[in-house]
């Protein structure tokens, strides 16, 4: 088992490796140079020879790969060229944010996709089965992008109950707790719809084949409660998968979350990227690039050693 | 019985996959819900293609005299800000989305097949390396790459399906390398390993026909994923640049219009991505179960 954990980490270290040099070389495929960005209007080829050199821009590529890896390690991930501030202090102000929606919306759609899945595979083939069925297709093939807009104009316009964006009210002169959850409500429920669907979906095909299993009909026999059986004997086993599934779904949460941001004007690390593309500030792009991939391995890590810690069935 | 002399090589390995063929195909025309997403792919088609012969307006006009018109007789489904015609605008749109949406997918399923196909075949190191380029590659959001991309790349028509395509090929490489390595040990391919059949002829004949179903269902759930990171990327902006119009930005500008109740700059085409979303992962299911269950 510690054999097997201890592999899994060392296997995951290129990738590691692998994003750091790829975001360094996507950089590089950019035409034109940062410094003639960073001196703007102050351009001047003797200014730009220096700041070259200070930059260590006239270094060979591989040389500036290995110190900007260096930096990386320590910490720093350089500064940003427009905002005037280090891109890990901004990384740092814009993640609390994004964490916040994502780890809310994750655990509430696991609890409810769990419990929707298994109730629809309990009840297969039953209206209730059909209807959740066509309602889980809607919500999975809709664009998150078009559900954040929909949201805003039921729940902010129509009905005007939620703020359509921001993080706080800023014409309140003391936003308590209350303002910051009811800011929170719409972006959450957006992630929250858009990632229950296919989970649900996976939910019920596990759920249906853990109540043919023996078990489950031994539990049954023995007289356990329905309810018993289905969410303490077979739970157990039809949940495994899931903690795969988060792990590979890691990557398409953080899309949903890009999207989620720009729609509500949500300052996390999604919004943070989208106004570095379009102001090509290309540390805070490199930063993100590299954290984002970071995340993304150690994510799939965790989420691999979790399922061998569990499923005892697996040997290593 | 006169005893037929065949060639040795040219014996029909996978002569059960032909004789199932009929019945696959039955299989995925049973299916309700196939034929469901059938009839609106094509109903799709036709409003993209066939709506502007027939509804003979221009998408890119201004009509300045009727800005943010609500719909009307004139303007079936209104106009937005600058006057353009909303429904001409989404058939144009349609054909641009559905165009580069397919064109993507083939172009994922023709290098993501090829290099599967090469790093299974391979084993070994190559094989890991190969395989540990689509993990890097996989392990950054897909979104967070076409942004950049289209920003490095003003975009055009071709270099929006390259860019696309440029991490679509990634889920479809990993399947396909799967399906090789559990194909390549069977009798038939050592066989025609030991009769000194050529690798590339392996691979084209022997093992493609056994993997090519998994390869188009998968193939099919990519041009779902390409309309899509399409809209969305037009939505924040870094789509095609205009004045084609398409889907996603239509919606993006839509947004802006919202607190006036312009609904019909936002029902309209977030309804197109949504029907090309479900019609297109209703076939795919169809032709997985259909394929599935001939596996069975």
């Amino acid at each position: 088992m510690i054999k097997y954990i201890i592999r899994r980490i060392l296997q995951s270290i290129p990738t590691v490796f692998g994003v750091t040099l790829l975001s360094f070389l996507l950089i590089h495929m950019v035409p034109g140079s940062p410094v003639r960005i960073l001196l703007g209007n102050h351009y001047t080829p003797l200014r730009a020879a220096e700041l070259s050199k200070t930059l260590g821009l006239n270094k060979p590529l591989w040389e500036q790969y290995l110190i900007w890896l260096g930096n990386i390690v320590r910490g720093n991930f350089g500064f940003s060229y427009t905002y005037d501030k280090s891109v890990v202090s901004l990384m740092f102000q814009a993640l609390p944010h994004t964490i916040v929606i994502v780890v809310v919306a994750v655990m509430l759609a696991h609890v409810f996709a769990v419990f929707l899945g298994s109730v629809q595979a309990y009840f297969e083939n039953t209206k209730f089965d059909q209807i959740a069925t066509v309602i889980n297709y809607f919500f999975y093939s809709m664009p998150t992008f078009w559900l954040a807009v929909l949201l805003v104009i039921f729940f902010s316009i129509d009905l005007p109950w939620l703020p359509s964006g921001g993080i706080v009210n800023t014409q309140l002169s003391n936003p308590g707790f209350g303002d910051w959850i009811s800011h929170l409500i719409l972006p959450v429920g957006a992630l929250f719809l858009v990632s229950v669907a296919g989970w649900a979906r996976y939910m019920r095909s596990s759920m249906r084949e853990a109540l043919l299993q023996d078990y489950v009909r031994t539990a049954r026999m023995k007289g356990a409660h329905e309810f018993r059986v289905i969410f303490v004997h077979a739970l157990r086993n039809s949940i495994l998968p899931l903690i795969t599934l988060f792990g590979l779904s890691l990557p398409s949460l953080l899309s949903g979350a890009l999207f989620v941001e720009e729609v509500f004007n949500y300052p996390g690390m999604g919004l943070l990227y989208w106004d570095a593309v379009n102001s090509r500030d290309y540390p805070i792009i490199m930063g993100i690039t590299v954290f984002i991939g970071l995340v993304t391995v150690l994510g799939n890590l965790i989420a691999d050693i979790l399922y061998s810690l569990v499923d005892p069935r697996i040997q290593y | 019985m006169i005893q037929q002399s065949l060639p040795i090589e040219e014996v029909p390995v996978d002569s059960s996959h032909i004789d199932e063929r009929p019945n696959f195909m039955r299989r995925f025309w049973q299916s309700g819900m196939t034929k469901l997403g059938i009839v609106l792919l094509l109903m799709l088609v036709l409003f993209s293609f066939v709506g502007p012969l027939l509804y003979r307006h221009s998408a890119i006009t201004s009509n300045l005299l009727a800005t943010d018109a609500s719909p009307s007789a004139q303007f079936p489904l209104g106009t937005d800000s600058v006057g353009h015609n909303v429904l001409a605008q989404l058939m144009v749109g349609g054909q641009s989305s559905l165009e580069v949406g397919f064109a993507a997918a083939i172009v994922a399923m023709l290098f993501g097949t090829l290099y599967g196909m090469i790093s299974g075949m391979a084993g070994g190191w190559l094989d890991v390396v190969m395989m540990r380029i689509v993990d890097i590659l996989l392990s950054i959001p897909s979104i967070f790459i076409l942004l950049f991309l289209n920003v490095v790349f003003q975009p055009n028509i071709i270099i929006m399906i390259l860019v696309l395509a440029s991490t679509a090929w990634l889920g479809v490489s990993r399947l396909v390398r799967a399906e090789v390595m559990t194909t390549k040990n069977q009798l038939f391919v050592e066989a025609a390993h030991a009769l000194g059949v050529r690798v590339i002829r392996v691979m084209v004949r022997y093992l493609l026909p056994n993997i090519i179903g998994t390869v188009l269902v998968a193939a099919t759930f990519q041009v779902a994923d390409a309309i899509l990171a399409m809209a969305g990327l037009s939505f924040l902006g870094l789509g095609l640049p205009p004045p084609t119009p398409n889907w996603g930005g239509m919606l993006s500008d839509g947004m802006n219009y919202m607190f006036q109740n312009s609904w019909w700059l936002i029902y309209p085409p977030g309804l197109c991505i949504l029907v090309a979303q479900v019609s297109i992962n209703l076939i795919g299911d169809g032709l997985r179960n259909a394929i599935e269950t001939r596996e069975r």
